[in-house]
């Protein structure tokens, strides 16, 4: 019996190690990669709500944080292409003239 | 649409156990392997197995609309975005695997552990009941009811995310956009440059050999050492030389970057 | 002459309801205002004022002296019973339940020092105008002068203690711009800032009596708080008499805050004479006449009155035995005659009209003796040390015999001044009775001896024997101006005791206000007699050591006595002891603490921002991934949280 507590538990799962993964790459592209993986584990509990609740309000969420993190991604990676042109590196590391 | 999902009987509900489980262990190893994988376009290929898998995940649960736009707009638009700016970047020192900030994994695994543990418990006292039917009160198909929503309760959202959406089309392209400060250079500029930069003739291929002709194997040279040339540098990325280098600002026409 | 002396007796004192005033007495605010106009015309129009400065100053003492008489003798047309006028000038102080009226108040005590004060106060303008001719600065000084004689004058006319108070500040101030009249003297500034703190002290005492007085009665004028007065407790009372003493101590110079007068000499001679010789050291009896009710009720401060005049008699007369400065021995006569004038304030209502008789009498002689002091230093070229005076009788006659009359009185020959009023002050001690009342008198009698010793020593060193001038001194006689005024107050020297004595005259005049003795005694008592045996044998003496044998110039080792004297018994070395030290550890221990302590926990709280904003800025390390753990951890903790409370 399938139930929405295992959906939920598995969009538990994908989103911890979503965290942990933007956490621990370096390439500023991978860590988008990540970012997208919280996003669509976010967006799997959702679902999984809106079938708890029988509403569709769950499914209309998601499709805009669908939407959003396409606009994210679009800008996100303008902004990277900038930088990586500017400094030559993808690492988040090098940017880090915000120091003491 | 509503009857392929919504089988019955136990035949479907076995169908779903197995699907959930199988998928549900691979999208996690895809995850994992998405994680640590050292070279950035096998992440992204993890990621696209996730992502499908996902799709699965929301046509069974009642969203069919939601399963093909997941597979349309997320795996087929923006990931293969990621992949084209991967090919822009190219490979870079920033996957290495050796961990520059002190302690960074051992925290970051511990918040990770922690954030499960607490999110566990959070699932175990929630009540989460068990699914409800599937919601039919509009009567016809799942994109109705949403359109039904979207365009009733969710207008604002809708009308502000398409704001959103034009925003960052053009942001975009504001902030990629190369202001040309010269006049483009004409077909005989293109050649005079060409025969007066030393290299009249086109670089040399990749290697071609009996087992591999990727794009990335050297050329041999007539010594029997290797080519830089013959690799594109975003495959093997920023040489010695380049690494050096600052180029001027981002608007910038740099005078010795390819063109594209 | 034997038998009461004390005829008609007037009735004791009751409480005395003040009418207001009318005719010429209506106007007794020109008193005030007199010396108030010329101390603003000659200090406010500045140097444009120098030519006829001296002229206005001495013409304003002598306008209030004028109206002081008409005032005078109208007053004598009243009967005794109701010759005490009040007469309100404005409203000082209007407060809820502080109403304190500025008014003016002309009794028999307050017109015998308004004559005294404009009296005196003109003869030593006049002789002021001769002695400063050479200064500069002379108009600035008749200014302060004027000044000085407004505030006393609002002293001793105020309705009120709070316009008493106002004049006793007036007259503080005074004193303390005239004794450093020549500033660029470092001893003289030196002296002045000693005085007025000398007078701080004392003024704190009397500012307490006035809030004690408020407080206790709801009232500061005399006729409220002397009705008052006999409801409030015993210990009330004794208080109010003790803070009203310690003021009086301040400004008549008494033990123990006696140590400015003798530096205060550093001021022009007039300035002595008037200031700290006839009226300002005056101040403090007045108070505790006035006071009388007061002091009536509180047998305790009555004795601690006459102990502190007793000290100060002894205290005063042995200092001026060992001074050769000639301004700082009659400096030293002045602290003792007052004592004597508080002795016999201290004594009640037996002593009171002979303690303001011996102050009118002693303020004839000694502004007398303090101008011939001061001729003779100007003659002198500003020296003033005995031993390089000597024979200066045959130069300066006038002066001489001005000076021999002073003399005379002061040391209580008859039948000269002092003999009529200090004689019945030593009678009244010993009529006291009881051991106080032999202590008191024993040392009433000692100082008369005492008196004599120094005063004749100061005329033999001055004005007899060999000349042991400086070569560079010509000294002759001194113009009229200055001689005139030493003339007057001869003249008063010699006939104001008598006057005031014989005939019970100041007696019944003062009897309504200040109360009179229970018994009489007559003008040879006892008492007296010694006195005089006394005086006759320290004159002798002194003309042994003095008008026989040589004055060395070189003052000689002397015993232990004469140093202690010449060091002022050590006065400035027990006030430095007791309070400049304490007070200079005090300061030190303030500093310390400020610097240390305050100062040390504003730099500490800094020092401990920035200290820990420098660590924890290298929380910025500039890597996003770290700013990223940080918000993943605080998230899990934020969600451990809320998981928390809601287990």
């Amino acid at each position: 019996m399938v139930t929405p507590a295992h959906f939920i538990a598995l969009a538990v799962i994908l989103f911890v190690i979503g965290a942990v993964g933007v956490l621990v790459r370096r390439n500023a592209i991978v860590v988008f990669m990540c970012v997208e993986l919280m996003l669509n584990a976010a967006n799997l509990a959702f679902v999984a709500f809106a079938r708890m609740h029988s509403a569709l309000d769950g499914q209309v969420i998601a499709f805009f944080v669908m939407v959003v993190a396409a606009a994210e991604v679009v800008v996100g990676l303008a902004i990277l292409t900038s930088i990586f042109r500017a400094r030559r590196s993808a690492s988040v590391d090098d940017a880090n003239l915000m120091k003491y | 649409m509503n009857h392929a999902i919504l089988l019955a009987g136990p035949a479907a509900e076995t169908a779903r156990l197995v699907t959930y489980w199988v998928l549900a262990i691979l999208s996690v190893a895809a995850a994992l392997g998405m994680v640590l994988a050292r070279k950035a376009v096998h992440c992204a290929l993890l990621l696209a197995v996730v992502m499908l898998s996902l799709a699965v995940f929301y046509a069974m649960l009642g969203a069919p609309f939601l399963a093909f736009v997941q597979v349309i707009v997320y795996t087929g638009a923006v990931l293969m975005l990621f992949l084209f700016v991967l090919m822009i970047v190219g490979i870079t020192a920033a996957d290495s695997i050796i961990e520059t900030i002190r302690g960074q994994r051992l925290w970051a695994s511990v918040a990770g552990i922690a954030m499960l543990a607490l999110l566990s418990l959070v699932i175990g006292h929630a009540a989460i009941g068990p699914a409800g039917p599937n919601s039919s009160k509009f009567g016809n198909s799942n994109v109705s009811a949403l359109a039904n929503l979207i365009f009733t309760r969710y207008l604002y959202p809708f009308e502000i995310t398409g704001a959103l959406l034009i925003t960052a089309a053009v942001g975009a392209m504001v902030l990629t956009h190369r202001e040309r400060t010269k006049p483009r250079p004409s077909q005989r500029q293109l050649a005079e440059q060409r025969i007066a930069s030393g290299r009249p003739t086109p670089l040399p291929g990749p290697g071609t050999y009996a087992q591999h002709n990727a794009v990335d194997m050297p050329a041999l040279l007539p010594d029997g050492s290797q080519s830089e040339l013959s690799v594109s540098e975003v495959l093997s990325g920023p040489g010695p030389a380049a690494a050096g280098e600052l180029p001027s600002g981002t608007v910038g026409q740099e005078a010795g970057e390819q063109q594209w | 002459m034997t038998g009461s002396v004390h005829s008609a007796l007037a009735p004791p004192a009751a409480a005395i309801t003040s009418l207001h005033a009318t005719g010429i007495q209506d106007a007794a605010w020109l008193l005030l205002a007199f010396p108030i106009a010329g101390a603003v015309i000659l200090l406010l129009g500045g140097k444009r004022t120098n030519s006829f400065g001296h002229l206005v100053g001495v013409a304003m003492p002598v306008l209030a002296f004028c109206e002081g008489v008409a005032c005078y003798i109208q007053m004598l047309g009243y009967p005794a019973a109701q010759r005490s006028r009040d007469l309100v000038m404005f409203q000082f102080i209007d407060v809820g339940r502080f109403q304190v009226p500025m008014g003016i108040q002309l009794d028999q005590l307050s017109i015998c020092f308004v004559l005294l004060i404009t009296g005196v106060g003109s003869l030593i303008h006049i002789f002021a105008v001769g002695y400063m001719s050479h200064d500069p600065e002379r108009r600035r000084f008749f200014g302060y002068m004027n000044l000085f004689l407004a505030a006393m004058l609002l002293l001793v006319l105020a309705n009120n203690y709070l316009g008493l108070y106002v004049g006793w500040e007036g007259v503080g101030l005074a004193s303390y711009l005239l004794i450093g009249f020549w500033q660029y003297k470092p001893a003289a500034a030196v002296a002045a800032k000693k005085a007025f703190v000398a007078n701080r002290v004392g003024d704190v005492g009397l500012s307490l009596a006035i809030m004690l007085m408020f407080t206790q009665f709801g009232s500061v004028t005399f006729a409220g708080v002397f009705a008052q007065a006999p409801s409030a407790s015993h210990g009330v009372t004794l208080a109010l008499g003790l803070l009203l003493l310690l003021g009086a101590c301040g400004k008549s110079a008494q033990v123990p805050l006696q140590s400015w007068l003798l530096d205060a000499m550093e001021g022009p001679t007039p300035v002595s004479a008037l200031i700290h010789a006839a009226t300002m050291v005056t101040a403090g009896v007045y108070l505790i006449v006035r006071s009388a009710p007061i002091f009536n009720l509180s047998a305790g401060a009555e004795l601690a009155v006459a102990i502190v005049g007793a000290v100060t008699l002894l205290f005063g007369a042995i200092i001026g035995c060992a001074k050769d400065d000639i301004k700082k021995a009659l400096a030293g006569s002045t602290m003792s005659q007052i004592g004597y004038m508080m002795l016999a304030a201290g004594l009640g209502p037996a002593g009171y009209v002979f303690a303001i008789a011996h102050l009118l009498a002693h303020g004839f002689f000694k502004a007398g003796l303090f101008l011939g002091a001061g001729s003779v230093k100007h003659e002198m070229d500003d020296e003033v040390d005995m031993r390089r005076f000597g024979g200066l009788a045959t130069v300066m006659p006038i002066t001489f015999v001005t000076f021999t009359l002073g003399y005379l009185a002061i040391i209580g020959i008859p039948p000269l001044s002092g003999f009529f009023t200090k004689d019945p002050i030593i009678d009244a001690a010993f009529a006291k009775g009881g051991t106080s009342g032999a202590l008191l008198g024993s040392a009433a009698l000692l100082g008369a001896g005492i008196t004599a010793f120094y005063m004749t020593r100061v005329m033999f060193m001055t004005f007899t024997g060999e000349r042991r001038w400086d070569d560079r001194v010509h000294p002759h006689e001194v113009p009229p101006v200055m001689t005139s005024p030493m003339i007057v107050l001869a003249i008063g020297s010699v006939a104001a005791g008598g006057f005031l004595i014989l005939g019970n005259r100041l007696l019944n005049f003062l009897g309504p206000v200040t109360g009179v003795p229970p018994t009489s005694h007559g003008i040879w008592t006892p008492a007296g007699s010694a006195a005089l045996v006394l005086v006759l044998i320290g004159a002798a003496i002194a003309w042994a050591r003095y008008g026989r044998r040589e004055v060395p110039v070189t003052a000689p080792a002397g015993g232990p006595l004469t140093v202690a004297a010449r060091k002022d018994l050590y006065g400035d070395a027990v006030n430095e002891s007791l309070l400049m030290r304490p007070g200079m550890w005090l300061t030190r221990l303030s500093v310390f603490f400020d610097n240390r302590g305050v100062d040390g926990l504003v730099n500490t709280v800094a020092a401990t921002f920035g200290g820990s904003s420098g660590r924890l800025r290298r929380v910025q390390s500039g890597f996003v991934r770290s700013y990223a753990l940080y918000m993943l951890v605080g998230a899990v903790l934020l969600v451990g949280t809320l998981l928390l409370v809601r287990l």
